[in-house]
């Protein structure tokens, strides 16, 4: 199996280790309902260094980027910031969903999630070899996320200022973002090892709690974020997936991966929705979804430590109404659809 | 291993099962609430009701999965934790004590003989 590089640093710190798309991983460090609080309501400190980071060269950075995402690029118009995106394949499905950075300089980085990583650097190599651009995996790159509402005061002395949503600060070769996937404030680290390992260090002995990858299920879940390979893959649009918002056709000449295949799918009957329930139980992913005039299925489903009840994404059709069912342990159990955003929805 | 681990018998499924005066109190072990994690939800049997040996007669759900808990004996389910319901973390925090699930009359008392003892069911666990 492979490790990041804070293996033993999670085994110290009493990590339960699971593999994760083949990375022995922290699933949790005792409880993940304390750590998720903790994140919601404090600060926590994550090692997702087995994400893959990739770095651009060459002069056509943007050109590429403006083709290779649905996503344009050129709306953060030369400023130190970050943009999400899905990457599309031609039919317009989904390969994988990402984040480019702006590192200053005409250069950008993309960080994508790790059971893609082999499959990313081929497209990416593939689709940039045109535009005469290198593409470089870091694959030995620290990447860690402070997230919680009290990050900032933890991250304060290594930015300038308190850098808003999507900033990107980047200097010495360590980038912070304001970037993450819990739905909080924070921040996200990716420098070299050795520059990794003193923040680590310095987060944990000022009582940052490190937080596990079950934690981090429930916070992107209740924030509304989708996870690739289970709410979206490559047999689903942005559109049936929730984020129809990422695909940008204002520049009528812009030409982009699946844009004419979007073209013809953007009437999309499926949508991803949120849905809770008051009943005791938890809907997981795979249930099927009824609603009147048809069904659809759960992709992920939890019990939501915030809201202590149970919430989940299902792909149901546009016009699902307010209220469905399921069977859950045979017994039925209704429904409420809504915003998949259950930090709005639900508060 | 604690003493009162010690004298308790186990299924491969992870209950436990402790002989009081006749009376068997199960629950689930230490290994297995790590393994699910944070509990957040039970399902226990009705009072009276009759089980038989390795019925599924409770649920255990925690925020990573759902999983039945057998009975190791034939028998009437004479107690149940009712604390379960609203706090069910009980069994993370004390699963050979606080946390136990439900009591069992059996019929048979030597069905205890069939289940492991705990150096067994250790070296099992840490397989």
């Amino acid at each position: 199996m492979k490790a990041t590089y804070l293996n033993s640093k999670h085994k110290d710190l009493g990590g339960f280790m699971v593999d994760f798309s083949g990375w022995e991983m922290p699933l949790h460090y005792g409880s993940q309902l304390n750590e998720h609080n903790e994140v919601r309501t404090n600060v926590g400190i994550f090692d997702v260094s087995h994400m893959a980071v990739f770095d651009l060269d060459g002069k056509k950075q943007e050109d590429f980027l403006r083709f290779l995402l649905p996503n344009d690029i050129k709306k953060i118009n030369g400023q130190n910031k970050a943009m999400y995106s899905p990457m599309l394949n031609h039919e317009g499905g989904i390969l994988d969903d990402l984040i480019v950075y702006y590192l200053g300089n005409k250069s950008f980085r993309i960080v994508s999630n790790c059971a893609t990583r082999e499959k990313n650097l081929s497209w990416l190599s593939k689709i940039a070899e045109p535009f005469d651009v290198g593409v470089d995996f870091k694959s030995d790159y620290s990447i860690l996320a402070l997230q919680g509402p009290n990050s900032y005061k933890f991250i304060k002395s290594h930015i300038e200022k308190d850098i808003s949503k999507f900033s990107v600060h980047n200097t010495d070769d360590v980038m912070i973002a304001s970037t993450g996937y819990t739905g909080e404030l924070g921040y996200e680290i990716i420098c070299d090892q050795e520059k990794g390992i003193k923040f680590w260090n310095e987060f944990i002995s000022n009582d940052v709690q490190p937080i596990g990858l079950a934690a981090r299920d429930t916070l992107r879940l209740e924030a509304g974020l989708n996870l690739y390979g289970t709410d979206m893959d490559e047999t689903n649009t942005p559109y049936d997936s929730n984020i129809g918002w990422t695909i940008d056709f204002n520049d009528k000449d812009r030409d982009f991966i699946g844009k004419n295949a979007l073209e013809e799918k953007k009437d999309s009957k499926k949508i991803l929705k949120g849905f809770y329930t008051e009943e005791r139980g938890v809907l997981r992913g795979g249930a099927e979804v009824i609603f009147e005039g048809g069904s659809g299925v759960v992709t992920s489903g939890t019990w939501s430590p915030t809201f202590k009840k149970n919430i989940g994404f299902c792909r149901v059709d546009k016009n699902c109404g307010e209220i469905g069912s399921a069977v859950l342990r045979d017994k039925k159990i209704t429904l409420k659809f809504s915003n998949t955003n259950f930090l709005e929805s639900l508060k | 291993m604690s003493d009162n681990e010690k004298n308790l018998k186990f299924l491969d499924s992870h209950e436990w099962a402790r002989d009081d005066d006749g009376v068997v109190t199960v629950g689930i072990s230490n290994h297995a609430q790590e393994l699910l994690g944070d509990i957040v939800y039970v399902e226990l049997p009705q009072i009276g009701s009759s089980v038989s040996q390795k019925d599924g007669v409770a649920i255990v759900e925690s925020v990573k999965a759902a999983s039945d808990v057998y009975s190791p004996l034939t028998g009437e389910i004479v107690e149940i934790n009712e604390k379960l319901s609203d706090n069910p973390e009980i069994i993370n925090s004390s699963p050979y004590e606080d946390g136990w699930f439900f009591k069992v009359k059996p019929q048979n008392i030597n069905e205890l003989d069939e289940m492991l003892d705990s150096d067994a069911y250790k070296k099992l666990s840490e397989e």
